[in-house]
């Protein structure tokens, strides 16, 4: 399956929708995350992130729509499609009296032995196993018992159970949960590299300064719904106006007249196409500019424009 | 066949602990009646109890005896009832489904771990008995006959087939057990819940079997024929019960599988 420019389209939804009793956790939703997307699937508690993510891994059944994964059905093709995914569900979770390694080995000898030129068969399992475990930092600690990690080494271990096959597609359920700052950079840049090397990712995340740094493309859930789908560079792209910071804002203000659309003590925001002709204008009039440069939204602005807001006695669903 | 459900469930301490708490209480058991020498006289008390004085061998059977109305079966249910809801508790459920495991593979797996699990309970029970029984109990030479329960003789070689029917028959009564549990053990995220759940539906079977209004239904509860295999020492053997055991068995095994299975392949997974 592919999308009008060409790029294959690896999860797709059509009019998604799950009901659980008489809650709407999932409402009539489209997605499309196309090849070499890191996806950044946001939305705040209870938006309905996790059950979407459970609906693409056929966990949870849809109440009607469909999934897609590489261009086959879901949960139909699961036995498949599910071979070239990796995935991290709602946190990590693994046999507390097994070591990390011997965890990783079980899960890898519960399923198809994987074939192929990168490591394949039951004999390379220890291998397959300690690769995955070196790539999340773990190694030192592969062979005690899982019960005594810590919450970031269990995240770890999850992110490294989620990349033991090497898939084609990784769908990560907040992946830096529990981890610390350092933990968060290192999986950041893990990520990155898999990505370079051809992995896509679907992220699920209420962090946006996690899917700012790393994603690509952005879906906003709200309530439910997906009520923007776009490139992050879209939405980050300068607005057309520029911002001034001057100490003398009448007299800036004066200068440009109407091209003048906000005003905030020393902060000017101006409607104007080139930030450099702007600022010739202004110091060539003797206006000491401060700050000058075009306007670009952040993506809470983006939010914050797209979500209803919630109502003060309204909690997460 | 894939050997990962039987490494889980035999990799942990509490499957060894649970079946070495099975065969103490028939341990026990036998060191009071050597100690004592006080067997119940015949007709009362579990039975073979009061042949094992004579012939220790005997004590393999009067061990099965001993556990199987509520220590055999609260084992099973343990063990039964914790292999999927086990899974769920501990997340680890969802991360099996997604490696992929089929939902029906995974039960059929879940299944065969159970019934191994079974197989070596019963066996083990009757192989400590018969061990406990030839050390501390009658040391009759094996060779000798045995007194069947009509009171005639058994050869040893009649002794030992009917040894393996009888372990036969517990094997397949307990299947049925463990097929309860199994199924509630996908209705359910805790695993106590199930075990309990099982527990409770064989108690009100033994306790309608005793009351006599409930006579009507007590051909069909599945603890009826439990007890049926000391027919297998009668001489000539009294077959009716033990055909309508397994046939029993089989129906609650069949009907409790089939609902396990249509309920775990339908179901959303949110653990």
């Amino acid at each position: 399956m592919t999308s009008p420019d060409g790029t294959a389209t690896v999860i797709r939804t059509d009019g998604l929708t799950k009901v659980f009793g008489s809650v709407s956790a999932v409402v009539d939703l489209d997605l499309a995350v196309r090849s070499g997307d890191i996806y950044g699937f946001l939305g705040s508690n209870g938006s309905g992130k996790t059950t979407t993510v459970r609906c693409l891994l056929g966990l949870v059944l849809p109440t009607s729509g469909r999934v897609e994964l590489f261009g086959q059905e879901m949960p139909k093709a699961s036995g498949a499609v599910l071979e070239r995914v990796g995935a991290l569900v709602e946190g990590p979770a693994a046999y507390g009296h097994l070591s990390g390694l011997a965890n990783l080995m079980l899960l890898d000898a519960s399923g198809k032995t994987p074939a192929g030129p990168l490591g394949g068969g039951r004999r390379d399992r220890r291998d397959r196993a300690s690769h995955a475990l070196g790539l999340v930092g773990l190694q030192s600690v592969g062979r005690r018992p899982v019960r005594g990690y810590s919450l970031g080494m269990r995240q770890r271990l999850g992110l490294a159970s989620a990349m033991l096959r090497q898939p084609e597609l990784l769908i990560l359920d907040e992946p830096t949960n529990g981890l610390d700052p350092s933990g968060i950079r290192e999986i950041r840049e893990l990520l990155g590299t898999l990505h370079d090397c051809g992995t896509t990712i679907f992220l699920s995340s209420h962090l946006l300064a996690e899917v700012e740094q790393l994603c690509t493309r952005i879906g906003l859930l709200d309530r439910g719904r997906l009520v923007l789908e776009q490139d992050l560079a879209v939405l980050r792209a300068p607005t057309g106006r520029v911002v001034i910071v001057t100490p003398e804002p009448h007299r800036a203000a004066a200068l440009l007249g109407g091209a003048v659309e906000e005003r905030d003590g020393e902060r000017l925001v101006v409607r104007a196409g080139d930030p450099g002709d702007l600022n010739a204008r202004l110091v060539g009039s003797g206006v000491v500019v401060r700050e000058l440069g075009p306007e670009r939204r952040s993506l809470e602005d983006v939010i914050d424009e797209h979500t209803s807001r919630r109502s003060q006695d309204e909690v997460a669903r | 066949m894939n050997h990962v459900e039987l490494t889980k469930l035999f990799g942990r301490r509490r499957t060894w602990v649970v079946i070495l708490l099975l065969n103490l209480l028939p341990t026990i058991v036998a060191a009071l009646l050597a100690w004592t020498g006080i067997a119940p006289r015949p007709g009362t008390g579990p039975a073979f109890l009061s042949a094992v004085m004579a012939n220790g061998s005997l004590f393999a059977i009067a061990a099965l005896a001993i556990v199987l109305p509520l220590f055999l079966p609260v084992s099973i249910a343990v063990v039964a009832g914790e292999s999927v809801a086990g899974e769920a508790q501990a997340g680890t459920l969802r991360y099996l489904l997604v490696r992929p495991v089929g939902r029906t593979r995974l039960l059929v797996r879940k299944l065969a771990a159970i019934t191994v699990f079974v197989l070596v309970a019963v066996l083990s029970v009757a192989g400590v008995g018969f061990l406990v029984g030839r050390l501390l109990l009658g040391n009759a030479p094996i060779s000798g006959a045995v007194l069947s329960l009509s009171g005639s003789a058994l050869t040893p070689g009649q002794v030992a087939w009917r040894s393996a029917a009888a372990i036969a028959f517990v094997t397949i009564s307990m299947l049925g057990v463990a097929s309860l549990a199994l199924l509630l053990s996908t209705l359910t995220d805790s695993p106590q819940s199930a075990t309990l759940g099982a527990l409770a539906f064989l108690i009100g079977s033994s306790l309608l079997l005793t009351v006599d209004a409930a006579r009507p239904l007590q051909p069909y509860l599945p603890t009826r024929y439990w007890l049926s295999f000391v027919d297998l020492y009668r001489d000539p053997m009294l077959w009716s019960n033990i055909e309508r055991g397994i046939g029993l068995q089989l129906v609650y095994v069949a009907a409790f599988l089939g609902a396990a299975w249509a309920n775990f392949t339908t179901r959303d997974v949110t653990s």
